[in-house]
């Protein structure tokens, strides 16, 4: 061990939502994470916290950032990481995600971090092996780290989360990374507003703990975060939004709508970004963007978590 | 129809519930070689038969079998799921002495070949009476009508596209006025599948925390008012097979106040379970159609208080590890229910929402009547297909005593009141409880 840890034990054996954290649990990890920015910002990045522990990253959605976010992190903490890429292995093949599992498991891994379009495939893995599994996003559900990673970026700039007034901004209906952000800021005492087409916001929205807005000007009068959302392409043309152009003129992110928000207020986006249609290049590059700061924050969050979960004091033997 | 048995059986001291004739009252039921010969209050006037073999049913109750109107088989093509055989006993345990079974099979029973091969496996295989229902449409695809007068004198009971919702409602109005040279019943479950898209639960708050795309209410609805306007432009039979809210008992009500020969069923799930019961992603209470709000399971109750709905089934859909243990949206639909259809029923009983009377008749009379079958009365000259049951007996539903060949059970774990002690078909008992 490095340095004898003064964070208190983590309480969950898995982290699969945010809905699951108390704000205290969510507070550990944003600690854990500052002390984790300071180390990749090191000249020797590798520590030895999971040296000898496994992480395996089980993506079926094929998503460069998050996987390569969560292998980096990994290797920081010493742990030895494999990637399953979906797409060249046997579960393209009809193999269901309980064999996968099943399989997997055998293999004794410390942690599992999976990410699947169907939402509640993460807490169906986690029932079926003995190992702490992390879900980097399932379906429309939830994206926890990304919510965590969001909410340090935010802290970090602004020094708080309570009181702040955050917007969050387009496809909400299919988004975890919504879902995840509205339950976090709610919990650490943010107000949380929605802006999009109707066309794009969940049935029963106005009891999810948001303010909902169908127009920018109005969405984004004093506040003091905006996050976009990206447009996935299959849901532009005419099916939930009649085109790249309008959807652009009415919700896409440029100098003149982000006027209506405080000064100083911080742009957001979870990436990729579509420029053009969710963001105007000249906000995504411009002094309020704190865009690249997330990447950095993803990796930190991440080794956090693992680092949290893997806690030698709670499990000795490394297995639960 | 079942061999009879020989022989005399007398029930005596029995509450003898029989919703042909309005009977809830105490009494005797006597059957003789397979055959009702007198139930009711009066039936003992005559003396009791020589020779007969008298089980004293201690005040419990005596009542019509009942007659399961939409029952999902794996056989033939899903043998792995339920065959006739299996289905059988768990319904002969859960009381049920009579179902309808549905064409969703493979081959699907879409011709006449597939009517026989069910009613000759059953005959062969079967305790209870199990008569096919077969498809509107060939191969269920909501084209081509099938051979209705054929399957119709073959046994097949009734028209149905099973789990398929007719979509044309060209195909539609077709189907129902070609039924009603056969007086043959057609029926439907309906659910718009554009405006359903992807959804694999009920549209509202929960599903939009769960990240699962829903269904809405009007999707089963807007099909719905179709049909019934068909219905009443043909003045032909149409059964809305499965409704789970309150637009579509709405509709139903208007239509039969219209005249139209509408009736409609509703699965026991929807009558006992909500949308909350999904839970964190439970795939067993992946309905069709999706468990719905509070709100309209309350509807519900009350439109089969007041007539609106007309039959309870159990929607028996047997699915295995294979369909289930998936995550939520990959999964498939359905849940088994033969076993505990009588017992979540009874819950509306004991709960004071429906009476024990309505209830049976909901269960047995009226969907005998429905299909035109026999069974579902105690009235004399019926076969003796009869259930003795101990309406207040508590037991809980364990997944090692189901019967089923598949367990993805709604009920697993759920305390009921009332079980089946002793299931007669033809007056030969085929089930006695432990």
């Amino acid at each position: 061990m490095t340095s004898a840890p003064a964070f208190p034990i983590y309480p969950h054996r898995h982290l699969l939502g945010i809905k699951d954290l108390s704000p205290g649990d969510i507070e550990l990890l944003l600690d854990r994470a500052e002390k984790a920015v300071a180390i990749s910002r090191q000249p020797e990045k590798k520590t030895s916290t999971l040296r000898g522990r496994t992480q395996i990253n089980l993506f079926y959605e094929s998503s460069t950032r998050t996987q390569s976010s969560f292998e980096l992190a990994g290797k920081r903490l010493g742990a030895d990481v494999m990637n399953m890429s979906v797409a060249s292995s046997s579960v393209k093949k009809g193999e269901t995600l309980i064999d996968t599992a099943m399989t997997l498991n055998a293999m004794r891994p410390d942690i599992l971090i999976i990410r699947h379009s169907s939402a509640g495939a993460a807490a169906l893995l986690a029932q079926k092996v003995g190992c702490a599994v992390v879900n980097a996003g399932d379906g429309a559900h939830e994206h926890p780290t990304q919510a965590l990673l969001d909410a340090l970026t935010i802290r970090r700039a602004k020094g708080r989360i309570g009181r702040l007034t955050v917007a969050i901004c387009g496809d909400i209906l299919h988004s975890r990374v919504a879902r995840s952000n509205i339950i976090l800021l709610n919990a650490l005492g943010a107000a949380v507003r929605v802006v999009a087409p109707s066309t794009l916001l969940p049935s029963g929205i106005r009891d999810m703990g948001v303010t909902v807005y169908n127009s920018m000007a109005e969405g984004l009068k004093g506040v003091d975060v905006v996050m976009m959302l990206r447009l996935q392409r299959e849901r532009m043309a005419g099916a939930m939004v009649p085109s790249v152009r309008e959807y652009f003129r009415y919700f896409g992110l440029d100098s003149e709508k982000l006027k209506a928000a405080n000064d100083g207020a911080l742009v957001m986006h979870p990436g990729p970004m579509n420029r053009g249609v969710e963001i105007a290049s000249e906000i995504a590059d411009g002094p309020q963007s704190v865009i690249q700061e997330q990447v950095e924050m993803g990796v930190a969050v991440r080794m956090a978590v693992m680092e949290a979960l893997l806690d030698p004091r709670r499990d000795p033997e490394g297995r639960a | 129809m079942r061999t009879p048995a020989v022989g005399t059986t007398v029930f005596e001291n029995a509450r003898v519930v029989d919703p042909s004739r309005g009977l809830d009252e105490r009494g005797t039921v006597i059957v003789v070689d397979g055959v009702i010969a007198a139930a009711g209050a009066s039936a003992a006037n005559q003396g009791m038969p020589e020779g007969a073999t008298v089980i004293d049913c201690r005040g419990r109750a005596v009542m019509p079998g009942l007659v399961d109107g939409r029952v999902f088989i794996g056989e033939p093509g899903g043998e792995h799921r339920e065959t006739i055989a299996s289905a059988s006993a768990a319904a002969a345990a859960g009381g049920v002495t009579s179902l309808v079974m549905m064409p969703d099979t493979n081959p699907i029973i879409d011709e006449v070949s597939l009517v026989e091969f069910v009613l000759r496996t059953a005959r062969d295989t079967a305790m209870i009476n199990i008569h096919p229902a077969a498809a509107v449409t060939r191969h269920l695809e909501g084209q081509e009508l099938t051979e209705f007068g054929l399957m119709r004198e073959a046994g097949a009971v009734a028209f149905t596209d099973g789990r398929n919702s007719i979509r044309s409602p060209l195909v539609m109005r077709r189907a129902l006025t070609y039924a009603r040279d056969f007086g043959a019943v057609v029926a439907n479950e309906t659910q718009d599948a554009d405006l359903a898209g992807a959804g694999v639960m009920n549209e509202g708050l929960f599903a939009s925390w769960l990240g699962l795309p829903g269904i809405p209410r009007e999707a089963e609805a807007i099909p719905l008012e179709r049909d019934l306007l068909l219905a009443r432009l043909t003045g032909s039979a149409y059964h809305a097979a499965k409704i789970s809210t309150s637009l579509s008992a709405g509709a139903i009500a208007r239509a039969k106040n219209d005249g139209a020969k509408v009736t409609a069923g509703i699965s026991i799930n929807h009558l006992s379970l909500n949308e909350n019961d999904v839970g964190e992603y439970r795939t067993f209470f992946r309905l069709s159609p999706p468990l719905r709000a509070e709100d309209d399971r309350l509807a519900m109750v009350e439109a089969v208080r007041d007539g609106t709905i007309d039959i309870i089934v159990s929607s028996h859909d047997p699915q295995d590890v294979d369909t289930k243990r998936l995550p939520f949206a990959d999964a498939a639909d359905g849940a088994i229910g033969l076993e505990t259809l009588l017992g979540a029923a009874l819950r509306l009983h004991h709960n004071g929402d429906v009476p024990l009377l309505r209830l049976v008749e909901l269960l047995s009379t009226a969907p005998a009547r429905l299909f035109g079958l026999p069974g579902g009365t105690l009235k004399p000259g019926s076969p003796a297909d009869l259930i003795l049951v101990d309406l207040d007996e508590p037991w809980v539903v364990r997944e090692a005593d189901i019967r089923s060949r598949s367990k993805n059970t709604c009920f697993e774990g759920a305390r009921l009141q009332g079980r089946v002690l002793q299931t007669l078909v033809a007056g030969r008992t085929i089930f006695t409880a432990a």
